[in-house]
This record gives structure tokens, C-alpha cells and sequence, in this order.
């Protein structure tokens, strides 16, 4: 009783340092790709006894500690609740999602076989989604509880541009999930493992490359970055619904900004990328197509694939701010008519497409 | 699910609930209205019921009380004043509720409770569920989406401009 508690905290642990570690990896390449972009030299200032990592003291160590030294200011009529309640809840659901992330396959060690996923969920990929859903009511409620015309403006848009890409998302999945028969990431991960015609591995990106793209467009727009940062649009609204904030609720809300492209991140690497998989590396060590093979002991393996998962989460974070510096924001016409009339009818005919090769060519299964 | 963890759960439930009807300032009753939403999810986990759990979280608390909140923003709804009704009209409220009260208890006391019974494998998951919708209860399901397809057709025809 008390081994299986401390392993499932350690499972819990292990994924919630992965994705706090990419994050704040995110953070330094948002600082530093931005200055490549711009042919600036970016973030090198702060250093600790002259040493300055290339500015990684200054995003991920100087930055942090002035925002939390900062003064906390509450406008005149803020509701004193929510305006505090706001950033918590547009953080927690965005880390609460990484439950159900695998990160690995099996560790066989001392007789035990722990499968490498904090939560094994039956309906992984819904609880995501329904996380995702619940981050909006901390763009709604700061917008609200600001009492600032910029910040209600900007918390309407946000939930309005929230729930219209959330549809799109949903959709996305669902032609992942008629591929793979299941809803359990860790088994879609699984089944991600097997070959096409012998030697190509069976990733998402290989079934269902349109419903990537609606899955990692979508999934930017939910974060509320640029180009689909209509919530926060500085030109137009100050800082939009977090304007009022400062000090560490500010970081709070940059915080959830950052997990989600983590977020959005693992979601493509786990449905479309292979998640932990490395092709040709099963539990046993590598079999590669033409006949040889590395045997390698079950740790080893494990250590490989949760490699494998963070190389890919950071490389899609990586991409995320490649692509925010790149893009000049949406219009909101724009992005309604992107969300509603593009990618919503493009992710049903990806839906009506996959149930029809389902029909006719069978499942992954 | 314990019975101390039912306990508190069913009380904030409550609590929740109490608060939609109870507070005076719109936005809270509609946070009322969420926090009681999640926390029926949470009941339903804890009858094993992943699926239905996670579709409650997603439809309601996650789209349906968004755009509750988005109304009334956008209409920008103050503080209700505190106002009596009738006398005549509470009275008859509180008989109402009494004579409610009453009927549940009384089922409670006449129903006949049997062992628990132990749930197979699968329980509450998607193909379990799947598998009832799809089959016993096809019927009512497809006349359910039927009904949600009218009242789309319903909503784009209010919200088309007029010629």
C-alpha cells in the first residue's frame, strides 16, 4: 500500500518536473529566439559572481525573483476575491492536464512493472480536453474582477476565442481517436510503436497529417499567444485581461500561458509524434528493420524514451516561439472567420475522411 | 468513494448550489453554478463513471456556464437589489418546499436498499458506455440529436440578419 503511494507521487513528480522544466526552457527561448528574430542580442545582463549563461540567470533566475518581489496592487473596486482567485485558476487546469501524459513505456524494476503515466485514465484525452476548457474562467474571471474596461474586453474575447477553437481542437481528436481505437494516450503511445510495411514507424503524422495541423493550430489559439493573442493585444488594450495585475499574480498568469504551449506541445508529440517512442526501440532494446538488435535493460530503455518525450516537448515549444515571433497578430474578424469557417469545417471533413478509411482499410487496432 | 469524502464532497455540493440561488451578485451565482458542476463530476468519478464525469466537466462547467458568464459581462449585470415578495407568494413557496422535502425523505425511507453490487471491469468507460447508448438506447439518442440539430437550425435563423 504505502510503495504503490510513493510510486504513484514519484510518477506524479517526475512528469510535473518535465513539464515545469520545459516551460521554463520556453521562457529562455521566448527571450533569446526573439532576439535572434530581431537581431538583438537579447536578455544577458544579470549574472551570478560574472557568471551569465548566455542570459539564462537573467530569464530564469533574475526575472522570476523581481516579480515576486514586487508590489501586489489591487485597483480601487477590484473584486478581492476573484481578482486573487483569477490567476490560480488559469494556472491549475493547464499543470492538472499533464496528468494523463505518458512519458515513457513500462520500468521493470524490482519485480514491479510501473506503467510511466501519472494517471492512467480510460478517457485521457477528454480530461485534457475538459482542463483545457476550465482555463478560460481565469481569463474571464481576471478580465471581470479587474474592474478595467481593457481587461473586461479582453476576458470577453478571450472566452469567446477559447470556446471557438476548442470545437476545432475536439474534432482534431477525434479522427486520432477512430485511428487508435482508444482513449488512453498511453495506448495510442503504445500503438504508435508498431511499422508500415516494415520499417516506417506507425506516428499519428503518418494517418492524420490535416488533423495535426488542426490540432497544433487550434491548440496556439488556446494558449492566447501571437497571432492569436486578440485577449491580451497590447496595441489595442494595455495588456488586456491581466493589465491589473502585478507582481507574482503577472507571473502566474505568463505561467499559464507557458504550460499550455508545453501543453499543446506534449499533446502533438503524444498523438501525432510517437510521444516517448523512439523508432525501432521496444522494451527489450532496438530491432531495427534490416535483422540487427541491441539488447538493453529495462532501465535504460525507460530513461531513453523520457529523453526521447522531452527532446520532442522542447523541440514543439521551441516551434511555438518560432512561430509567435514570426506571425503579425490575427484581426478579429479574422480569427472568427479562421476558427469557424476554416478550421471547423476542414476538422469535420478530417473526421468524415477518417471514419470512411476506418470503414474500409479497419483501425490501427 | 469513503463515506467521509462523500460527506464533504456532497456538502460543498450543496454549499455550491445553495450559493447559485442565494447570491446576490450575478457572476458569483454563475461561479456557484460551476463549482457545483465540478463537483458532480467529482461524485460521478467516485461511482466510477470516468466518462460521464469528464462530459459533465467538458459540456457544462468547461462550455455552457462560459457563455452564461459571457451574457452577463457583456450585458453587464449589477448587484440585485434585495427585494420582498409577497407574502402570500412565500408562504406558498415554503409549502412548496416543504411538501418537496417531504417526498423525498419518504422514498428514501420506502425504497428497499439491497447489498452493494460489485461493478464489472470496463465499468463507466467508454465502450460500456458506448455499447448501452448504441444499442439499447439507440432510439432516444438519435432523437436526442435530432433535437440539438432543430435547435441549431433554430439559433442560426434568430441570429441571421434580416433581409
Amino acid at each position: 500500500m504505502g510503495i504503490e503511494v510513493a510510486i504513484a507521487c514519484a510518477k506524479a513528480v517526475v512528469m510535473l518536473l518535465i513539464a515545469l522544466q520545459v516551460m521554463a526552457m520556453g521562457v529562455y527561448f521566448e527571450r533569446k529566439v526573439s532576439a535572434i528574430i530581431q537581431d538583438r542580442i537579447g536578455a544577458n545582463r544579470a549574472a551570478i559572481f560574472g557568471f551569465a549563461g548566455q542570459g539564462i540567470v537573467n530569464t530564469l533566475v533574475a526575472d522570476p525573483v523581481k516579480f515576486l518581489l514586487k508590489e501586489d496592487v489591487r485597483p480601487a473596486g477590484a473584486d478581492r476575491l476573484l481578482h486573487t482567485l483569477a490567476p490560480v485558476m488559469a494556472v491549475v487546469p493547464a499543470i492538472a492536464a499533464f496528468a494523463v501524459m505518458p512519458f515513457g513505456d513500462v520500468l521493470e524494476i524490482a519485480g514491479r512493472t510501473i506503467n510511466l503515466q501519472a494517471a492512467s485514465l480510460d478517457v485521457g484525452i477528454l480530461y485534457i480536453l475538459a482542463m483545457a476548457s476550465l482555463g478560460v474562467y481565469g481569463v474571464v474571471l481576471a478580465g471581470w474582477a479587474s474592474n478595467n474596461r481593457w481587461s473586461l474586453l479582453g476576458g470577453i474575447r478571450g472566452s469567446a476565442q477559447m470556446i471557438s477553437y476548442e470545437i476545432a481542437m475536439g474534432l482534431a481528436l477525434v479522427g486520432i481517436v477512430l485511428t487508435y481505437d482508444t482513449f488512453d494516450l498511453q495506448e495510442m503511445a503504445r500503438r504508435q510503436g508498431e511499422l508500415i510495411w516494415g520499417w516506417l514507424p506507425a506516428w499519428g503524422i503518418v494517418y492524420q497529417p490535416l488533423g495535426f495541423l488542426i490540432l497544433f493550430a487550434a491548440g496556439i489559439a488556446e494558449s492566447k499567444r501571437i497571432p492569436f493573442d486578440l485577449p491580451e493585444s497590447e496595441s489595442e488594450l494595455v495588456s488586456g485581461f491581466f493589465t491589473e495585475y502585478s507582481g507574482a499574480k503577472h507571473l502566474m498568469f505568463m505561467m499559464s500561458d507557458f504550460v499550455e504551449v508545453v501543453l499543446v506541445a506534449g499533446l502533438v508529440t503524444t498523438l501525432f509524434f510517437g510521444g516517448w517512442q523512439i523508432p525501432y526501440l521496444g522494451r527489450e532494446g532496438f530491432h531495427f528493420p534490416w535483422g540487427s538488435t541491441i539488447a538493453l535493460p529495462s532501465l535504460v530503455v525507460a530513461v531513453l524514451q523520457i529523453l526521447s518525450f522531452s527532446v520532442k516537448l522542447v523541440f514543439f515549444t521551441w516551434l511555438q516561439i518560432v512561430i509567435r515571433w514570426t506571425l503579425p497578430r490575427f484581426r478579429y474578424d479574422q480569427l472568427m472567420r479562421l476558427g469557424w469557417k476554416g478550421l471547423l469545417p476542414a476538422s469535420l471533413a478530417n473526421v468524415v475522411v477518417s471514419a470512411a478509411l476506418v470503414l474500409l482499410v479497419g483501425s490501427r487496432a | 468513494m469513503s463515506i467521509p469524502l462523500f460527506l464533504v464532497l456532497a456538502a460543498l455540493t450543496v454549499a455550491s448550489a445553495l450559493t447559485v440561488i442565494i447570491h446576490r451578485n450575478p457572476i458569483y451565482s454563475a461561479l456557484g453554478l460551476v463549482s457545483t458542476l465540478f463537483l458532480l463530476a467529482v461524485l460521478f468519478l467516485g461511482l466510477d463513471a470516468q466518462m460521464v464525469a469528464v462530459l459533465q466537466i467538458i459540456v457544462y462547467a468547461g462550455a455552457i456556464v462560459v457563455l452564461f458568464l459571457f451574457v452577463i459581462m457583456l450585458l453587464n449585470l449589477q448587484v440585485e437589489e434585495r427585494s420582498s415578495a409577497a407574502p402570500p407568494l412565500i408562504g406558498a413557496a415554503a409549502l412548496g418546499g416543504l411538501a418537496m422535502g417531504g417526498l423525498v425523505i419518504l422514498a428514501i425511507v420506502r425504497t428497499q436498499f439491497g447489498a452493494p453490487v460489485p461493478v464489472h471491469a470496463g465499468f463507466g468507460g467508454t465502450e460500456a458506455l458506448a455499447e448501452r447508448l448504441f444499442t439499447v438506447y439507440l432510439l432516444p439518442f438519435e432523437l436526442t440529436s435530432l433535437l440539438l440539430l432543430v435547435a441549431i437550425v433554430g439559433a442560426v435563423v434568430v441570429g441571421r440578419k434580416r433581409a
